[in-house]
């Protein structure tokens, strides 16, 4: 019944909606996963009811500043108005309207937030772990055995073979939260505290998306990619995820500049000394598009500068600066690229 | 019938002037309640104008993408500079003031029930403002941050640990928002005495106006809701010095405990700022439609409705918190209820403007743009208040949108409506129209540019609080024409300050009652003189200037 109301209700300009979708990649209104499309359906039915109030409030109020002005030509414009204290009618009359109105605005909320919180797990599904960290996100796979970080990639999920991935958040350190728009409402990523969201995107591409709660200095560049690949895709990149890393003799040197330096304290890159945790796991790190939480694109020359000096990214990055000679970094920018 | 007491001559007009030495002990030392109005109101302004440059700070910033012209540290202690100014420091301060100015005028008492406690109030308060900017010279904040608090103005844990915020910036934001909530009990305390108690003959509460209802509940929240920020702030102190763990994740705790401490003060406050405002509203708007308030008692029914109701609607800060489907589901419903009453009052102002005669009076203008963008602001609220809508709007710029909708559009807009309608009361002489037309168009126009383009980046997935953004994400347009708007309130801003200054020297003379109206602190001079009424006056109705004017048609015939 209420979705009949949402349908119904589409008052709201089409035009204008369908404007804003597609001025940004991150647009509310350009849904891509059922979470998103039961927001964007009962948003519409809220502007919907807003906008109408807008429109009747809106209509009294001018017609009362026009009808109503002080006019000094008029012949009693000395002589104060008739004095009216008020009306139990009319207050009743508004003030039961407004009930009414929130009566069935929060029916129709009610279902879109049990649909979207309270269904149970389907058998059949995508497992992510996310951990929120200052200022990167780390993904790990539990029963694919796929750890990651920054850019998370799920498989596309259909109406007539429905696959979602459920994300289950947790921060390392602050508070974090979790919104990539076209794919469903924010979550809070909270230290202490296990929240779970699940999506079930229906194209495959890449959804832009960011951390939306303050966290730190560099809060502003905590970006987050989320990769929507079709099946096959998804399982060629899982396959190439699970490999150990890639062990090119012909960076050996720069190995060995990364396995002496302090990088393995906080970097895992598997199959090595390197089992650090505080930072991104490295173990593929030329597999992705961009470095530094989605900050600048993944090229030698930024991981090159990225190194010297993190700060010159993201003023604020936990990792320090790390004073390697020219010779050195040009060694551990090349092992790092080699990383497939 | 109303007493007419005689009238005192006009001190600021005509008086010699004082020796310095003498005027500056005179003000340190004051416990009149006026004085110490006028204090927490110039205090207030000074501290408006701090944080409303830290505002164009960050809009410069914002302007265009990848910018430059601060650094993170920079942007995140000024966006955590500027909420905590001007919600602790601006908007109560000045709010305040004015109560502090007009309650005991308007209820016929000679000053407050506790005239020293208002003085120390006074000073303590201001001592938490000079606390959080000395934090620029001695805090220090997040490693490689600067001096002042950076933690954002609600501070969320565990961010605030000292693992995550070391040094003394922190400390500096905890004690002086502590020592200021010390100041906002005394004078809460101090309002509900004075209205309960120091009414004068025939001053009924159902005669009480307004403004003095609308004090009288909030000053009521202030004293619900600081008592848990103090004790968040304490606990935050142990968790900082003493070991203890009430936040520290880390060892256990819960940052979502603070969440709630800190939310079930702060969204009674956005309450504690607006029903000023709105006793602002109700004292104007039927001056100017020249028509008895309608419905007063509906009104007073809903102020109350409204505050008890904000003290159940907190949460609705926290539902992208995982508080699960009934918690969400319980905070959306009560959240929605209280634009029940909240709209009663809209309609009520509507209609006390129906059948009147309105005078476009600069008062009135800026009165008519609070109840214009009060209803954008309360329609874009309840958009808010559905919880899912919210998972995609909060923590948005849609949501800095709405918030100052309500903080700008409407209590700044009212705060310039009370400035214009009792400066005249205060000063003995008129703020200059000419200019206050000036400042209410420039002022209007920016409020509209920054505010209502502020709402769409919002739709368009930017988040509050980062210190520049992508240039792919189409909100660059946005964000220049979003900072013209700034520049353009910035303008008016001085504007209104000139016309302050310029005013007090060379403005009109205003007589006991220059605008016709109907309540007691018109009855006196302009100023008032020290203890206000030589006489204490005697009311029969809610309007004694009214029937003093129309003996023959007095209120009191048709008051129940």
């Amino acid at each position: 019944m209420v979705m009949t109301i949402v349908a119904s209700m589409r008052l709201f300009p089409a035009s204008i909606v369908d404007f804003l979708a597609a001025q940004s990649p991150t647009s509310i209104f350009s849904p891509s996963a059922t979470p998103a499309h039961s927001i964007f359906d009962l948003s519409m039915l809220v502007l919907s009811i807003t906008g109408g109030i807008f429109l009747v409030v809106y209509g009294l109020l001018i017609f009362v500043l026009i009808r109503y002005r002080h006019k000094p030509s008029s012949p009693q414009a000395d002589h104060e108005p008739p004095q009216i204290y008020g009306s139990m009618q009319i207050e009743l009359s508004w003030t039961v309207i407004p009930i009414l109105i929130v009566v069935v605005l929060f029916l129709a909320t009610a279902r879109v937030i049990f649909s979207t919180e309270s269904i149970p797990k389907p058998a059949k599904r995508i497992d992510v772990t996310v951990i929120g960290h200052q200022y990167w996100w780390e993904y790990r796979y539990p029963k694919l055995g796929v750890v990651t970080a920054n850019e998370l990639h799920i498989p596309v999920s259909s109406a007539s073979d429905p696959l979602p991935t459920y994300l289950t958040m947790s921060s390392a350190d602050t508070d974090h939260s979790f919104w990539v728009p076209r794919l469903a409402g924010k979550l809070d990523v909270i230290p202490n505290k296990v929240n779970v969201m699940w999506v079930d995107p229906q194209t495959t591409g890449l959804y832009l998306g960011q951390c939306a709660q303050y966290c730190g200095t560099q809060h502003a560049k905590m970006l987050l990619r989320v990769y929507v690949d079709t099946p096959d895709q998804f399982a060629a990149w899982v396959a190439q995820q699970k490999k150990p890393a890639a062990d090119d003799t012909s960076v050996a040197a720069g190995k060995a500049v990364f396995e002496h330096n302090s990088c393995i304290s906080c970097h895992t890159v598997s199959g090595t000394v390197a089992t650090g945790r505080f930072g991104p796991d490295l173990t593929h790190l030329a597999s992705r598009d961009t470095i530094a939480s989605g900050a600048v694109k993944n090229t030698p020359e930024n991981i090159r500068a990225f190194i010297d000096d993190p700060a010159a990214f993201k003023p604020g990055a936990l990792m320090p600066a790390m004073h390697l000679n020219q010779h050195d970094l040009d060694l551990v920018t090349a092992y790092l690229t080699s990383l497939k | 019938m109303a007493t007419q007491t005689t009238a005192v001559v006009d001190r600021t007009v005509h008086a010699p002037r004082g020796r310095v030495f003498d005027v500056v002990k005179e003000w340190l030392t004051t416990v009149d309640h006026k004085k110490i109005g006028l204090m927490y109101i110039g205090y207030a302004l000074i501290f408006l104008l701090i944080a409303g440059v830290e505002a164009l700070m960050m809009r410069i910033q914002l302007a265009v993408p990848n910018n430059h012209f601060v650094s993170p540290q920079t942007f995140n202690q000024l966006f955590t500079m500027h909420g905590t100014t001007m919600v602790f420091f601006a908007g109560m301060p000045i709010l305040f003031g004015f109560g502090n100015y007009l309650v005991p005028l308007m209820i016929g008492a000679r000053d407050m029930a506790f005239p020293r406690l208002n003085a120390f109030s006074f000073w303590i308060s201001a001592f938490g403002g000079f606390l959080l900017y000395y934090s620029y010279f001695g805090g220090s904040g997040m490693y490689g941050a600067g001096s002042a608090p950076d933690v954002g103005w609600f501070a969320y844990a565990p961010l605030t640990a000292r693992v995550f915020s070391p040094g003394h910036s922190t400390d500096y934001w905890t004690l002086s928002i502590l020592v200021s909530g010390v100041g906002s009990i005394g004078t809460a305390l101090n309002i509900v005495a004075t209205i309960l108690c120091m009414r004068c003959p025939g001053m009924k509460m159902n005669r009480l106006p307004l403004l003095a209802w609308l004090y009288l509940v909030t000053s009521g929240l202030v004293f619900v809701t600081i008592s848990p920020l103090t004790a968040a702030q304490i606990m935050l102190m142990l968790d900082r010095y003493l070991g203890a763990h009430f936040f520290d994740t880390q060892a256990g705790g819960s940052a979502v405990l603070w969440m709630h401490f800190f939310w079930i003060f702060g969204h009674p406050e956005v309450y504690i700022l607006v029903l000023p405002a709105f006793g602002f509203a109700s004292e104007i708007i039927p001056v100017f439609s020249r028509k008895a308030i309608f419905g007063y008692p509906a009104m007073v029914a809903a102020t109350v409705g409204i505050g008890f109701i904000s003290l159940t609607v907190w949460a609705h800060h926290m539902f992208t918190v995982g508080l699960g489907a009934p918690g969400n589901a319980f905070f959306t419903f009560s959240t929605m209820v209280i634009s029940v009453p909240t709209g009663i009052k809209v309609f009520n102002w509507l209609a006390t403007l129906w059948g009147g005669k309105i005078h476009f009076e600069v008062p009135m203008l800026f009165s008519l743009g609070f109840l214009f963008q009060f209803v954008v602001a309360g329609l874009t609220g309840i958009m808010l208040s559905v919880s899912p809508f919210d998972w995609q709007l909060g923590s948005s710029y849609f949501v800095v949108a709405h918030f100052h909708y309500v903080l700008v559009g409407a209590i700044v807009f009212m705060i310039f409506a009370a400035f214009y309608y009792w400066y005249p009361k205060m000063t003995g002489r008129m703020l200059d129209k000419k200019l206050g037309q000036w400042h209410f168009w420039l002022f209007l126009i920016g409020f509209h540019v920054t505010f209502d383009l502020m709402h769409i980046p919002g739709l368009l997935g930017m988040p509050r609080r980062i210190y520049t953004y992508e240039a792919d994400r189409g909100w660059a347009g946005l964000n220049m024409a979003v900072s013209i708007g700034g520049a353009i309130q910035g303008i008016a801003t001085l504007i209104f300050v000139y016309n302050l200054v310029h005013s007090y020297f060379k403005g009109k003379e205003a007589g006991a009652d220059p605008w016709d109206a109907w309540t007691l602190e018109w009855s006196t001079a302009s100023p008032p003189p020290a203890y206000n009424f030589a006489e204490t006056p005697t009311v029969e109705s809610r309007r004694p200037l009214w029937d003093l004017k129309h003996p023959n048609d007095p209120d009191s015939k048709y008051e129940g």
